[in-house]
């Protein structure tokens, strides 16, 4: 029951990864009992499942995931929103408003028009449907303040880190408040632009570094390092 | 110009580019050279020079091409007005709209059409310069760049021609060679699952001969996948070893 590939090699859609006794984990597929990569990755197996970790993809909705998302459009009772997936969301305007919508009496483009950019997850979604995305809990709705940058959906699990080991850190040494679209779009919002920035670049090197181990020891000193470099031109000042 | 050569192949073998019967023309594969495409190629094969780009998954447009049941793959084949010597008129003629179904086909059998109902993916070739062979380059270019594009595919698509001329089965004909020869076969597969998704023949061959033709293009598909291979490796490759320092 042989495997065909070593620990963390690229692979490219049509490689045979394993033969018999294995299952076809994510980014594979299995035919007449071989496995194959089904995307240009990272080739991994972890007991007796043959992984790819992609290093492209696109983001394919999920019921209760957390995306960022941009409206545009405005409808008859709700808004569609561009959530970087193949498919348009849908928010209804009854979630927005939570109490009964009734379109003579309210103004759906005044509580948010096209260009509006919102956290939301995903409520409903599956092969027959568009997605359909909810802003009824806390910590989700429209974004006010902040910075939004995109990274390729399938490196959001690393910027997230073990147990959420990196982005605890990030937000940490930087005080900035950091919500991750699992969609790849992250929002940023810092008490000043400084700081802002300082977790933007961390996240942009993680993106660019993120196949490589001891990372989230490299991100913490390069945080400390600008953190130090700072308060010396300030004390310089 | 084009006058017909006295013979297309010589005495010794060699026909009249310098090239042995079994000789592919020169190859280079470039992956990711457009940067406002979800996934580009770029194919040089001898003189003919085609950029491809794949977009995708994304909403079908216009929408009544739209499944309910699986993702379409769109390709628009096209020559550009200065491709060829005499300038060709760039509105899509029978021929590109002919190349861009038969490309299509090609390309399904690699694409998972099921996972991503109501989608579609699309594909662009624009050949910038035409030598003969141009639908073999175009599918070869086409699946790196939808490869490059993330989206899944089963196997990657190769294209080689075969064919006769001046009564030998040659590979990799090229322009003289397609217009004055007496056989054109053009095939694309997929290596690993050793599947034929395209075929054509354009001239008459007899059993012998073809089953010759087909093997020596099966051969040439089979280095050209070498390369192809290598093309898309070397793009992540840079940006797996960028990390590692």
């Amino acid at each position: 029951m042989p495997t065909f590939f070593e620990k963390k090699q690229l692979v490219i859609p049509g490689d045979l990864l394993a033969e018999g006794d294995y299952l076809p984990g994510e980014n594979t597929y299995m035919e007449a009992g071989k496995i194959f990569a089904s995307r240009i990755g990272l080739a991994d197996n972890e007991n007796k499942k043959v992984n790819v970790v992609a290093l492209r993809a696109f983001y394919v909705p999920k019921v209760g995931d957390i995306v960022i998302g941009t409206i545009v459009e405005v409808g008859f009772n709700g808004w569609t929103v561009d959530i970087k997936a193949p498919y348009t969301a849908l928010l209804r305007a009854s979630d927005v408003l939570s109490r009964p919508f009734k379109p003579q009496n309210d103004e759906l483009s005044q509580v948010l028009t096209a260009g509006d950019l919102i956290v939301a997850k995903i409520a409903s979604y599956d092969r027959a449907h568009d997605p359909q995305l909810t802003v009824g809990e806390p910590g989700l709705g429209k974004i006010t303040r902040g910075q939004i940058l995109k990274v390729t959906p399938t490196k959001i699990p690393r910027v997230i880190g073990r147990k959420g080991s990196m982005i605890s850190m990030i937000k940490q040494e930087t005080g900035c408040q950091i919500i991750l679209g699992l969609n790849g779009v992250i929002l940023v919002t810092g008490k000043s632009l400084p700081d802002e920035e300082l977790a933007i670049e961390a996240i942009r090197k993680i993106e660019q570094e993120s196949h490589t181990s001891g990372l989230t020891d490299r991100i913490t000193q390069l945080l400390k390092e600008r953190k130090g470099n700072k308060t010396e031109e300030q004390v310089n000042e | 110009m084009n006058e017909k050569p006295e013979k297309l192949i010589d005495k010794k073998g060699i026909r009249s580019d310098g090239r042995k019967v079994d000789e592919l023309r020169p190859l280079k594969l470039q992956v990711g050279v457009l940067s406002n495409a979800d996934g580009s190629a770029y194919i040089e094969h001898g003189k003919n020079k085609i950029l491809a780009a794949a977009f995708g998954p994304r909403e079908v447009h216009p929408k009544h091409l739209m499944q309910p049941d699986r993702m379409v793959l769109k390709v628009r084949y096209h020559m550009a007005p200065f491709s060829v010597q005499e300038r060709k008129s760039p509105a899509p003629s029978r021929r590109e709209v002919e190349l861009s179904k038969v490309i299509k086909e090609a390309l399904e059998p690699a694409l998972f059409l099921e996972l991503y109902p109501r989608t579609g993916v699309d594909v662009y070739v624009e050949v910038l310069q035409a030598d003969g062979g141009t639908r073999c380059a175009a599918i070869t270019a086409a699946a790196l760049a939808i490869a490059d594009s993330g989206v899944p595919m089963r196997d990657l698509v190769v294209a080689c021609a075969a064919g006769k001329v001046d009564d030998t089965v040659v590979l990799d004909l090229y322009d003289a060679e397609d217009k004055l020869g007496a056989a054109d076969v053009p095939v694309a597969f997929m290596p690993n699952l050793n599947a034929v998704t395209l075929l054509q023949m354009d001239g008459i061959l007899s059993t012998e001969e073809f089953e010759k033709a087909m093997n020596m293009a099966m051969e040439g598909c089979r280095k050209i996948y070498q390369m192809q291979k290598e093309a898309l490796k070397t793009k992540y490759m840079v940006v797996k070893e960028a990390g590692e320092e």
